[in-house]
C-alpha cells in the first residue's frame, strides 16, 4: 500500500534520512521506532510532502506521490497527526472535525454564499460523520469546547478524530502516546486496534512506548541516525542486538 | 441561563440559535427600517456611513479575522471600487449593474494582487499591500483622462430606472439593503466549507494542508472576497461623498479599517458592526469635545489620530478581543449573575508556536 524506495532527506549537511526503504501492506499496523533524532518524524513529513526528498521515491497504492502537492496527499487518502498537536486552536472540537471533511466538499462558492439546500444537506452529512467519530472516541462532553482550553491528552485524541474525519485509507500517527497518562495510553491502544479492524484503516505510527508497540503493531521498523536498522515483529526487534546497540550504545 | 434543547443537527447549522435570539435581530432590523421616520438628516447620513464602513469591515474581517492575513492596502480596493463604479456609471451603466461590476472587478484585481503577495505573511504582507495602496493612489492621481486626477471626479447622483436615490433617506435604505445582503452572504460562507477552510489556514497552515486545504488558493480566495466587498463599500461611498479625489483615499483610511476590525473584535461579525459604530462615532465625539478643550489642543490636527491610536493601544492591552469580546463578558455576567467568575475567560497558556514542522 505504501512503499518507500531508498528515500533520502537531508537538511544542508544533516542527513536526516538515508537510503530508507520499506513496504507496508494494507491492513497492517506498522510502527517506526528509534532513538531521538533517528529521522522518524522526517519520514512522516516526507510522506505528507511537507519535506521534499532528495532522492528515492514514495509510492501510495502503486502511484508515485513523491512530487504531488501537500494538500493532495489528504485527497489520496493519507491522514496524519502531529507530535505536538496541531489543531485549530480557536475553534471547537466539532468545528475541527468539520474542517477535516474539506476534501469531500462538493459545493461551489456561490452555492455556499446563498446556502442552497444542497449546502445544508452536505453540512448535515459532515455533521453525521463528525458525530460518528465523536462517539467512537468518546468526545461527547468536549463537542462544543474550544480546543485551546482542553487538556493535552484530550487534544491528542481530538487530533486522531480529526484525522479519521478525512476517511483515510492510511493513518500516520506521530507519537500518539506522548503526553498521555497510562490510562489514556491504554485507551489509545484499544482505539488503534478498533480503527484498524473496524474501520479497515492501515496505520503507521512513530512511537517510543514499547508496551503500546508490542500490544498493537504487526511489524516494527527500527531506525537510528537516519538509517534502517531492522524490520520485524515487536518481539524480534526487541531482542535484536543492533537495536540494543542503537539505544544503549557499545 | 438559557438551555437550548437541540433535537436535530440542523439546529446547529441555523443562523439563529433559538427564537429569542432571532427576535432580537428582527427587532434591530425593524428599528433600522423605521429609523429614518424619526431621525433627522444628520443621523441618517451617519448611519449610512456606518453601513458602508460595516460592508468594508466585513470584507477586511474575512481577511484579518478569519484568514489571519493582514492588509494595509484595503484603501486601494475602496478607491478602486469607488472610481470604477463612478466611471462606469458616468458612461451610462445602470446603477444596479455598475455597483456589482465594480465589486467584481475589484475582486478580480484582488485575485492578482493576492496571488502575487500571499506567499508572504505577517508584516511582509502588510508592507506589500501598503505598497499596492501607494501605487493605486499615484495611478489615480496621475491618470487625469480617466479619473480626473487631482481636480477630482464628480459622481453622478444615484438613480435606478429614473427613480432618484439621491435623498439621504433613499440612500440610507440602499446601503442598508446592501449591508444586509452582504452579512447574509458572509454568514453563509462562514458556516460552509469555504469559511472553515479560511479558519483552518488562520489557526494552523500546516494542519490545513494536511486536511487537504490548498493554501495559496484559499488565501487568494479570501483576499479576493475581501477586496470585492471593500470595493463594493467603495462604490457606495462614492455617492456618499459625491466627489472623488485621490486624497479621499489615503493610508489613514486603511488604518481606520484595520482599527475597525481590531477594536470591534477580531473573528466576529458583531465586531464589524461595533467597529463601524466606533469609527463613525469617535470623530463626532471628538468634534464635540473640541468645544470643551483648551484652544491649543482642540485646534491641533493631531487630536483625532491621537485618540484613535490611544484607544487602539488600550484595546490591544486590555481587551484584545475588542468591543465584541467585552460584550460577551458583560452578557455572561448578567446571564450567570451572581455566579460569574472572572477567570472564565482566562485561557490556559498554550505552547509557543514556532515555524517548525512537527
Amino acid at each position: 500500500m505504501l512503499e518507500a524506495a531508498s528515500v533520502s532527506v537531508s537538511f544542508g549537511g544533516v542527513h536526516a534520512v538515508q537510503d530508507l526503504s520499506f513496504r507496508i501492506s494494507e491492513g497492517e499496523i506498522f510502527s517506526i521506532m528509534g532513538p531521538n533524532g533517528a529521522g522518524k518524524t522526517t519520514v512522516f513529513n516526507a510522506i505528507s510532502r511537507f519535506y521534499d526528498v532528495d532522492s528515492g521515491k514514495i509510492f501510495f497504492e502503486d502511484e508515485e506521490i513523491t512530487n504531488v502537492a501537500p494538500h493532495v496527499i489528504a485527497r489520496r487518502g493519507i491522514a496524519r497527526t502531529f507530535q505536538n498537536v496541531e489543531l485549530f486552536d480557536h475553534e471547537t472540537v466539532l468545528q475541527n472535525l468539520l474542517i477535516a471533511q474539506h476534501t469531500r466538499r462538493k459545493t461551489l462558492l456561490l452555492a455556499e454564499v446563498l446556502f442552497l439546500p444542497k449546502v445544508r444537506k452536505q453540512e448535515l452529512d459532515f455533521r453525521r460523520k463528525a458525530e460518528d467519530i465523536i462517539d467512537l472516541l468518546h468526545l461527547q462532553s468536549y463537542r462544543d469546547t474550544t480546543v485551546d482550553s482542553l487538556p493535552f491528552g484530550i487534544r491528542k485524541i481530538v487530533e486522531v478524530g480529526r484525522a479519521l474525519c478525512l476517511n483515510p485509507k492510511l493513518l500516520l500517527l506521530d507519537e500518539p502516546s506522548s503526553g498521555l497518562n497510562p490510562e489514556e495510553s491504554e485507551d489509545l491502544s484499544f482505539w488503534i486496534e478498533d480503527i484498524n479492524e473496524d474501520l479497515g484503516i492501515t496505520i503507521v505510527m512513530v512511537e517510543h512506548d514499547m508496551n503500546l508497540i508490542g500490544q498493537v503493531s504487526n511489524r516494527v521498523l527500527v531506525m537510528a541516525d537516519g538509517r534502517h536498522i531492522v524490520t520485524g515483529t515487536p518481539a524480534e526487534v526487541q531482542s535484536h542486538p543492533d537495536v540494543i546497540d542503537a539505544y544503549i550504545g557499545t | 441561563m438559557r438551555f437550548v434543547l437541540k433535537t436535530n443537527y440542523g439546529r446547529d447549522i441555523d443562523i439563529f440559535k433559538h427564537k429569542a435570539h432571532a427576535s432580537w435581530y428582527i427587532l434591530l432590523v425593524a428599528a433600522l427600517l423605521l429609523a429614518p421616520l424619526v431621525l433627522d438628516v444628520f443621523y441618517e447620513k451617519q448611519l449610512t456611513e456606518l453601513f458602508i464602513w460595516a460592508i468594508a469591515g466585513a470584507g477586511l474581517m474575512l481577511l484579518v479575522g478569519y484568514s489571519g492575513l493582514v492588509s494595509l492596502g484595503h484603501v486601494a480596493f475602496m478607491a478602486l471600487g469607488a472610481y470604477i463604479h463612478a466611471i462606469l456609471y458616468a458612461r451610462g451603466w445602470p446603477l444596479f449593474l455598475s455597483i456589482p461590476s465594480s465589486a467584481l472587478i475589484t475582486g478580480g484585481i484582488g485575485v492578482l494582487i493576492g496571488a502575487a503577495s500571499l506567499r508572504m505573511t505577517g508584516i511582509y504582507l502588510a508592507i506589500a499591500t501598503l505598497a499596492f495602496a501607494m501605487i493605486v493612489e499615484k495611478v489615480i492621481a496621475h491618470w487625469p483622462a480617466l479619473t480626473g486626477g487631482h481636480s477630482g471626479f464628480r459622481v453622478d447622483d444615484p438613480a435606478v430606472f429614473g427613480f432618484s436615490l439621491d435623498s439621504s433617506t433613499a440612500y440610507y435604505y440602499t446601503c442598508l439593503t446592501v449591508l444586509l445582503l452582504v452579512f447574509f452572504g458572509v454568514i453563509n460562507l462562514l458556516r460552509s466549507p469555504t469559511g472553515r477552510s479560511f479558519i483552518a489556514v488562520r489557526d494552523s497552515e500546516i494542519s490545513a494542508q494536511a486536511m487537504g486545504v490548498n493554501l495559496l488558493k484559499t488565501k487568494t480566495l479570501a483576499f479576493a472576497l475581501s477586496a470585492g466587498l471593500t470595493g463594493l463599500a467603495g462604490a457606495l461611498y462614492a455617492h456618499r461623498i459625491g466627489f472623488l479625489f485621490p486624497d479621499a483615499f489615503t493610508i489613514m483610511t486603511s488604518i481606520m479599517l484595520l482599527m475597525l476590525v481590531v477594536v470591534g473584535g477580531l473573528g466576529s461579525l458583531h465586531g464589524v458592526v461595533f467597529g463601524a459604530f466606533f469609527i463613525t462615532t469617535v470623530p463626532q465625539v471628538i468634534a464635540v469635545m473640541r468645544d470643551w478643550l483648551p484652544k491649543g489642543i482642540a485646534q491641533s490636527g493631531g487630536l483625532e489620530p491621537l485618540v484613535f491610536g490611544g484607544v487602539l493601544i488600550l484595546f490591544l492591552m486590555y481587551e484584545p478581543l475588542g468591543i465584541y469580546g467585552r460584550w460577551v463578558k458583560i452578557r455572561l455576567f448578567f446571564s450567570q449573575f451572581p455566579l460569574y467568575r472572572k477567570k472564565t475567560f482566562l485561557r490556559q497558556k498554550s505552547y509557543l508556536k514556532t515555524e517548525r514542522v512537527h
